[in-house]
């Protein structure tokens, strides 16, 4: 009785995972494979998408540039969209990766701030290649219960004993080197090996006295609104997010300067049809997605009705809106050469060697 | 002929084997062996004496002997205390203990992050009642706990289950003949469940020696084991002709490890299987 | 007395061990509070997020999608090549009996690595690359469960059956299935387990969008932890259980041929 029973149970099951099965082919059309940062399209708005024309969005997740830059290198997935921080762009733009963009379609182009456009030509001449998605910075996530905000007005705070494991660092190469290069008073584009040997240093030392207590990229507002930590590294919209549950968290660039970044998109070589992916960046770049995805993500927008419809609080927010005053002391990554890269990678792999 | 007919009901798993057993184990000995050039390099198993590869290799073998120790210790007791109990249902005491393996593996490191992290269950609970606190998450530590917690089943069913097989009429022979308990367990006891104990440690020490997942979610990023290091090399470095060469290097060393654990299997019991 | 005492507390001292993490799952799943720890009073939104949830959803449809496909087919290939395999000659069986043992020798992360440089090269990753790397580490566990039942087996009866006029389907039917159904079942059920607890493939083989439970999970403990997910576990254990319980299964199974994968 006892097997009868399973067997039916397993059967229904069975036919279960089958129809399922049928149920994901029945919209087939047209599919597009879209990149992207963790946490940072809002899946609400790719449904939406999904309804409007009918095409598939197979959307797959990195946590770091390199990750991305891994992942598309393989070459196992074809996408057919990424996103990603400006400086991988600029390297798969050398590498000859990058498709030109079709404009012609992209209506809502016009939607877009010119002052981040301007700033796009940095690595992308003629805006050719990249679309911006959103940009922002470097700062510190600081606990005012547990740190004064003197203290982190300077990187310098990342490595004081008084934060003995209390402080998160993130679990990206370039990023977490940013801090300790400027402030030895580095650009946060040095290559030369030596001086990024003492920045290494300083990685190490904080490492080995136990003042680092996680190297986090996504899980860092979880971890802040947990008061698991009184400081930590991170991207101003992962803190964004962590202040809106958690009051006693505030963001803080500091005065040595920082990085300013730019999310764009791109479309690669890899990219099967670009027509999909076109009508895919026409709908981000409109005005009520770009302020779905502005409200999912917390980051600034390139796009000019969301920053003029933004709520007051956002505009006083320094990690929403950052005071111009550091922002003019804020740097952009340039594209490293491939062996600068691999430098920077067994630099990296050094730090957890112990 | 109609012999020949039976055997060739393999033929699927053959064409199976060749396709999915031995071409990526080729796979990978070809990556291995080659650098990015395509040229023979014996570089990429090198690639294990370099710091950050020996450093991570160091501390799984650490790890892993520790958390196998612990299992051991914990699993050895226990089995002995079901197998003397005097109860009808004693399988479903034995049930119990073998439930929460069948809990998805990611869910029960989940619920380890969540007791152990700085504000978790127990510290909020230590605290409340004035006890201190326990800081251990992103540690390596809490890798062995969770370890220690995801594998001790299989430690303790291959004990459970050969101690089952001693039978009682030796034990009371032996005490008749004026045997003490120690003697009895060093004499007795302890030899016939070797063979339990051996693949509970084999059990118990290869999975724990390769993971990366356990040392990801409760070590904070800051514990990397050589399963975290040739994970980066797939998924972060884009090196996978290094990574290929420590997975090789790992794999010769899981069956070398086994091959040593059974020697000391006298009884040779798992070759008598069929 | 006292010895009986001891042993009790520390059965219990291991019990709580094993079951505080699962219990305080379950709690937090009927918590009425974003924060972890502080009780917010009973609530069941959790569970109706998790329903609502798109990626728990989907990463539960994938993963039973992937468990049932690759039981049923690693089921066939498996019992086909145990009554092969049963059939050779001595050397025939050691090496595919060798063959066998590969899969289950190998660390998880070499498999799944290996099979992802071979994917990589033929073909797209995506759902049917994992499934077929889920048949592959399934095949073993029915072939070691079939085996057995095959090698007690009296051939003699199948013979005279033939010699009485059977054709050899009807004979099979009729003589030797009765026989390894057991064997054929349980490798089922050990299919199924398996394929339901892996990870470290599946990581390794799964394509873009493609998330079974193991490696979703990954992906949000990641970012955090969310309350959806107690809710999934709390549901997941309570379905684990039922299943056992209904199907009769000695959970001891899955660790008995885990052991025996080893021991080989």
């Amino acid at each position: 009785m006892k097997k009868k029973l399973l067997s039916i149970l397993i059967a229904s099951a069975l036919l279960a995972a089958l129809t399922a099965c049928g149920g994901s082919s029945n919209k087939t059309g047209e599919t597009i494979t879209v990149l992207n940062y963790g946490k940072y399209f809002d899946p609400k708005a790719i449904k939406t998408f999904e309804k409007e024309t009918g095409i598939t969005v197979k959307y797959e997740e990195f946590e770091s540039p390199e990750e991305m830059y891994t992942k598309y290198k393989a070459g196992s997935i074809g996408y057919d969209l990424i996103c990603s921080s400006e400086y991988m762009v600029q390297r798969l733009m050398n590498e000859g990766e990058v498709l030109k963009m079709d404009y012609t379609g992209l209506e809502n182009y016009k939607n877009l701030d010119s002052s981040i456009l301007e700033l796009c030509t940095s690595f992308d001449k003629n805006h050719t290649y990249a679309l911006p998605y959103f940009y922002g910075t470097l700062g510190l996530l600081y606990d005012t219960t547990k740190v004064d905000a003197d203290a982190v007005s300077s990187w310098n705070c990342l490595w004081d004993p008084a934060y003995k494991d209390e402080v998160i660092m993130m679990n990206s190469m370039r990023d977490t080197f940013t801090p300790a290069l400027v402030s030895l008073g580095y650009s946060l584009n040095e290559t030369d090996e030596a001086k990024l040997r003492e920045a290494l240093d300083i990685l190490k030392k904080q490492r080995a006295d136990d003042i680092a207590y996680a190297y986090y990229v996504d899980e860092t507002a979880d971890a802040m609104i947990g008061e698991e930590a009184a400081i930590a590294l991170c991207y101003s919209g992962e803190a964004a997010l962590a202040m809106e549950e958690n009051d006693n968290l505030f963001y803080s660039i500091p005065e040595e300067g920082s990085n300013l970044w730019v999310d764009c998109w791109f479309v690669p070589k890899t990219c099967t049809n670009q027509d999909a992916v076109m009508k895919f960046l026409d709908f981000v770049c409109r005005d009520d997605i770009s302020e779905i995805n502005f409200e999912y993500v917390l980051y600034s927008s390139p796009n000019n009705y969301v920053v003029e419809h933004m709520d007051e609080e956002y505009r006083e927010d320094p990690s929403i809106c950052p005071p111009a005053e550091r922002v003019e002391k804020c740097v952009i990554f340039t594209a490293l050469s491939d062996e600068d890269a691999a430098v920077y990678s067994k630099l990296w792999q050094e730090l957890f060697a112990d | 002929m109609r012999k020949f007919r039976q055997q060739f009901l393999a033929g699927p798993y053959l064409v199976w084997i060749i396709g999915f057993i031995l071409l990526p184990l080729a796979m990978i000995i070809y990556y291995a062996f080659t650098g990015s050039d395509g040229s023979f390099t014996l570089a990429n198993l090198a690639a294990i004496a370099e710091d950050s590869s020996r450093s991570a290799m160091g501390l799984s073998l650490e790890l892993g002997l520790v958390c196998t120790l612990i299992c051991l210790l914990l699993s050895y007791p226990l089995a002995m205390i079901l197998n003397n109990m005097n109860i009808k249902n004693q399988s479903l005491v034995v049930f119990i203990f073998m439930l929460p393996m069948w809990m998805n593996f990611m869910l029960r490191i989940l619920a380890w992050k969540l007791l152990l992290s700085k504000n978790g269950v127990f510290n909020t609970i230590l605290t409340g009642l004035g006890l201190g606190r326990i800081n251990i998450i992103n540690t390596p530590a809490a890798v062995v706990l969770g370890m220690v917690y995801d594998f001790l089943p299989f430690m303790l069913l291959p004990i459970y289950n050969s101690l089952t097989r001693v039978r009682k009429d030796w034990i009371e022979a032996a005490r008749d003949l004026g045997a003490g308990s120690l003697t009895i367990f060093f004499k007795i006891i302890l030899p016939l469940t070797m063979s339990g104990i051996i693949s509970g440690i084999v059990m118990v020490f290869v999975p724990s020696l390769t993971s990366f997942a356990i040392s990801q979610v409760l070590g904070g990023g800051k514990v990397l084991l050589i399963g975290n290091v040739i994970e980066q090399d797939f998924m972060q470095g884009m090196q996978w002709h290094v990574g290929s060469g420590l997975s090789f290097v790992l794999m010769i060393f899981v069956i070398a490890s086994m091959a040593l654990v059974n020697q000391f299997d006298k009884e040779g019991e798992g070759t008598t299987l069929w | 007395m006292v010895k009986k005492t001891c042993s009790r507390l520390y059965m219990a001292l291991i019990f709580l061990f094993l079951y505080l993490p699962i219990i305080v799952l379950i709690v937090l799943s009927f918590n009425n509070s974003k924060t972890r720890v502080v009780w917010g009073g009973f609530t069941l939104e959790w569970y109706t997020n998790c329903f609502r949830n798109e990626r728990i959803m989907s990463a539960f449809f994938t993963t039973i999608q992937v468990t049932f496909l690759s039981a049923v087919i690693s089921t066939l290939i498996g019992t086909l090549a145990a009554l092969g395999i049963s059939a050779m000659k001595k050397r025939g069986k050691t090496i595919y009996l060798g063959m066998t043992n590969i899969p289950m020798l190998n660390a998880d992360i070499v498999t799944g690595i290996s099979m992802m440089l071979l994917f990589v090269r033929f073909m797209k990753l995506g759902f049917v690359t994992v499934l077929l790397a889920h048949i592959t580490f399934s095949i073993p566990y029915v072939i070691l469960n079939v085996l057995p039942k095959l090698s007690a087996l009296n051939r003699s009866t199948y013979e005279a059956a033939l010699d009485l006029g059977a054709s050899p389907l009807y004979a099979f039917y009729k003589v030797t299935w009765p026989e390894i159904r057991p064997g054929v079942f349980s490798g089922f059920m050990m299919s199924i387990t398996m394929s339901l607890d892996d990870f470290s493939i599946t990581y390794f083989t799964k394509g873009p969008g493609v998330h079974t439970l193991s490696t979703m999970l990954y992906v949000e403990l990641r970012k955090g932890v969310s309350p959806e997910l107690y809710a999934l576990s709390t549901m997941l254990f309570f379905a684990v259980l039922i299943v056992l319980l209904i199907g009769n299964v000695r959970p001891t199974k899955k660790a008995m041929l885990k052991t025996e994968r080893r021991s080989l």
